[in-house]
């Protein structure tokens, strides 16, 4: 088959099935709509189908980010507007199933949106909830929609048209085009995508490695975990492009094994590419030809820089380098390589399809398109959205997210994961661009959002991510390996109630010498949440080091648990939630009574008191 | 990747007691054909030899540097650099804790505290009965649930520490 053949039989296949005349049904089954759920109402919409002899069709799409409201189904009857449900249980199905496709009567308690022509009175258009509205979906646009494991429904949306686009020009003006569209490398540093491709066709030799960079060591970032379990072709569409501008035709995506399900999908997105003939020698009759392997990380943070990426692929231990010589120049095996994330890929079929004045469109005057957030922590709407570069810190966090749950007032939001820093209130009108945050003292990194409110301690922020990067510290120069040693035992010293006066000029100090002593990246990021919690949240230490106060009640150290005898009617609650029986019922009505002596300070009690009876001071 | 000798040392030793069958060498030398005698193909074979006893015996490793033509410290040096890979045998059920930011933010030390207490152990530990393994991950991505845990392969999301006994007792047979 010819690839027009391809696409006339998946367009086909679309039409059929979308003005055909069966019920469709969408289940969200990415690693978030499983973990909460989804496999069973797959499951129990099966059963209730058979059952009622209905007959549908069944799509397990990827997520459409709204994570929050996993797990989520959408139901079409046909000729009708359909309705994406959210928080759908096993339980919940039948009545459903009952009210919408027998009925035909959308079930309102659990309707997020409508989607198709004409509306329902009542529920919103899906894309105009809160959470929706604001976004622009370029990497994201398939996401939630497509079935990711069959590349008929990627190729029916246009899909692998920007490679077509691309065969029709030379590598050199897919290049131009690339460089006018002003993308930049959405895996942290934001350097030039057109430039870099450049610099590598450039570069001499005729061997040439294209690498995708999937090992998403940001902890709390999902955004290339959601993109690779909904829409992969994209992201590998990309890399043909990315490998046909550069002139390599070896490629390999660099994936963490903590993602088993974004690899299942890859791995049949590549057979199926094979047998499209989009993979391997003279793909679509260009003349050029490609390869791509799949080569899973094994648990190190530092392999997501590229230098020990590509360590890790020949082999060895996951050492980074210092750069000069650059990928370009001597990569992988010595060879020009040339190094993009997963969503900086995603971008390029879209560029190519719709030009770079579109794209450029988006954004601002040195941040160009949108970018991806994974929203998470203390936000009301956790999930995955896109947005264009320069929407600011507030509209992300509270029209789109929904603000902080619970009436708490929110304290900070951390950007960039261990390589950022986190920024307080006073700079929620921040655009987010890669200089607003580079200026505001973290960096824009991956795309990880975790928002924090008042019960979160920023000193012991600033301790977790020193934990973190000094556990990950690959070791091999010394700022990095024992400055991050130094600070933590600092910041372990403070949180738990042993500060110095002093402590605090000391870490200023030793987070300048890393920063600047250090080989890698890792290093010379990894003071940063110290350097941005000391600047924006001084105050804090202070309170830690001379009052041994937290006022986040987090510190263990620094804290104890009483009970508010007013408030405690002695439900006992608490008592059976208290996991080191610290807790001593004294009957009914009589308020309950905590032995300091046995109490780990786990807030169990806390947490499960409806009457805000217990105090921690 | 925490550089801990002593503690390596001590794993190192436990594997010698492991009694290697013929039907391990067997399974190893399948796994082995599989793959090119070229250092890039270390960290995959690593990854099914560790996918097919649950960890890396020291015999193993052996037959891989054999296999390979490098040096048994080269195979361990790589070994014991990504978290990935076990020195030690490992339980039935394998509880992993996330420990990234928005978990942190969530609560998860909690989480923890209450596992470790309900098995008696600490991360990188098994229990006595080879009942379970506890260990931390710096992330799974599904971090719109924090906190997260994964039993096996089986991902639990919103966590409380309340839930935590009955989701083990669910596990149990
Ligand atoms: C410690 C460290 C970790 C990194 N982790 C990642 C990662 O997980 N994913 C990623 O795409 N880039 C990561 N990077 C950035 C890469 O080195 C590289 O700049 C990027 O993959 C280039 O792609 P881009 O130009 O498309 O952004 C990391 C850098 C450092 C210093
Ligand atoms: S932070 Fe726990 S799953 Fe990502």
């Amino acid at each position: 088959m010819t690839f027009a053949e391809i696409y006339r039989k998946a367009k086909a296949e679309r039409e059929a099935l979308e003005s055909g005349g069966r019920i469709r049904i969408l289940v969200g089954t990415a690693s978030c709509g499983r973990a909460a759920g989804a496999d069973a109402v797959l499951k129990a919409i099966s059963s209730e189908l058979e059952r009622q002899s209905i007959e549908a069709t069944i799509t397990r799409v990827g997520c459409i980010g709204l994570c929050y409201a996993e797990p989520l189904v959408a139901i079409t009857n046909p000729g009708r507007p359909g309705a994406f449900y959210g928080g759908v249980t096993p339980e919940i199905v039948p009545e459903l199933i009952e009210s919408h496709i027998v009925n035909d009567k959308p079930y309102a308690d659990l309707a997020l949106g409508t989607t198709g022509s004409g509306g329902i009175t009542g529920i919103p258009r899906l894309f105009d909830m809160p959470m929706l509205k604001p976004q622009v979906r370029i990497a994201l646009r398939n996401c939630g929609l497509i079935d990711p494991e069959d590349i008929n429904h990627y190729i029916a949306g246009d899909g692998y048209g920007g490679l077509a686009k691309a065969f029709s020009m030379t590598p050199e003006e897919v290049i131009a085009k690339i460089k006018r569209s002003g993308l930049r490398g959405r895996g942290g540093a934001g350097f030039p995508t057109g430039l870099k491709w450049e610099l590598c066709r450039k570069a001499l030799g005729k061997t040439k490695y294209l690498i995708c960079n999937a090992d998403e060591g940001d902890p709390g970032a999902f955004m290339d975990r959601l993109l690779l379990e909904s829409d992969p072709h994209t992201v590998l569409e990309g890399m043909l492009i990315g490998a046909y501008a550069i002139g390599a035709n070896e490629g390999y995506i660099y994936i963490r094994i903590e993602y088993p399900l974004a690899i299942e999908r890859l791995e049949l997105a590549l057979e199926q590419m094979t047998e499209y003939g989009l993979l391997g020698e003279d793909i679509l009759g260009s003349g050029f030809s490609f390869d791509i392997k799949i080569k899973r990380g094994a648990g190190a943070f530092v392999c997501g820089e590229e230098t020990a990426l590509m360590a890790s692929i020949e082999g060895k231990r996951g050492l980074p380098r210092p750069r000069p010589p650059f990928p370009a120049q001597a990569g992988l095996w010595g060879r020009p390589t040339n190094i993009n994330n997963v969503e900086t890929l995603a971008n390029v079929p879209p560029i190519l399809q719709r030009g770079a004045g579109w794209f450029a469109g988006y954004g601002t005057e040195k941040s160009k398109g949108t970018k991806t957030f994974a929203l998470a922590g203390k936000i009301e709407r956790t999930g995955l959205v896109e947005v264009p570069m320069g929407t600011t810190l507030q509209e992300i966090i509270y029209d789109i997210g929904g603000g902080i749950p619970g009436g708490k007032r929110f304290r900070a939001v951390q950007t960039g994961g261990p390589s950022g820093g986190c920024l307080p209130a006073s700079l929620l009108d921040l655009p987010v661009d890669y200089e607003s945050l580079t200026q505001a003292g973290s960096i824009m990194g991956s795309g990880g959002m975790v928002v924090m409110d008042e019960d979160t301690c920023m000193v012991d922020i600033a301790r977790y991510f020193l934990s973190f990067t000094r556990s990950e510290s690959c070791g091999k120069c010394v700022p990095c390996r024992l400055g991050t040693k130094q600070m933590l035992d600092i910041l372990e010293d403070i949180t738990g109630g042993k500060g110095k006066p002093g402590d605090v000029e000391l870490l200023s100090d030793l987070a300048r010498s890393i920063k600047v002593g250090s080989l890698c990246g890792l290093g010379q990021t990894a003071p940063n949440p110290v350097l941005t919690t000391l600047r924006y949240f001084r105050d804090e230490y202070e309170e830690h080091i001379s009052e041994h106060r937290c006022r986040a009640a987090a510190c263990k150290e620094l804290i104890t648990y009483s009970i508010i005898d007013e408030k405690c009617p002695g439900c006992g609650l608490c008592v059976r939630e208290c996991p080191v029986d610290a807790i001593t019922f004294k009957g009914k009505k009589k308020p309950v009574i905590i032995d300091e002596t046995k109490c780990t300070r786990c807030g169990a009690c806390y947490d499960i008191c409806r009457l805000d009876a217990v105090k921690i001071e | 990747m925490d550089y801990n000798p002593i503690i390596s040392c001590r794993n190192a030793i436990q594997l010698t007691l492991v009694p290697v069958t013929n039907k391990s060498r067997e399974q190893l030398g399948k796994i082995l054909s599989s793959y090119g005698a070229d250092m890039g193909s270390l960290l995959p074979i690593l990854e099914a030899v560790q996918r097919r006893f649950g960890y890396l015996p020291e015999e193993a490793m052996e037959e891989v540097a054999r296999f390979l033509g490098i040096a048994n410290s080269t195979v361990y040096s790589v070994a014991t650099f990504y978290s990935h890979f076990r020195l030690a045998p490992i339980g039935k059920r394998i509880i992993r804790v996330c420990r990234g930011t928005a978990c942190h933010v969530r609560g998860v030390a909690g989480i923890l505290d209450e596992l470790e207490k309900r098995l008696s152990i600490r991360p990188r530990e098994t229990t006595a009965d080879g009942e379970y393994t506890l260990e931390t991950i710096a992330c799974f991505g599904s971090c719109a649930l924090a906190p997260v845990m994964v039993i096996n392969d089986r991902v639990y999301g919103r966590l409380t520490t309340g839930k935590i006994g009955q989701i083990l007792e669910g596990h149990r047979d």
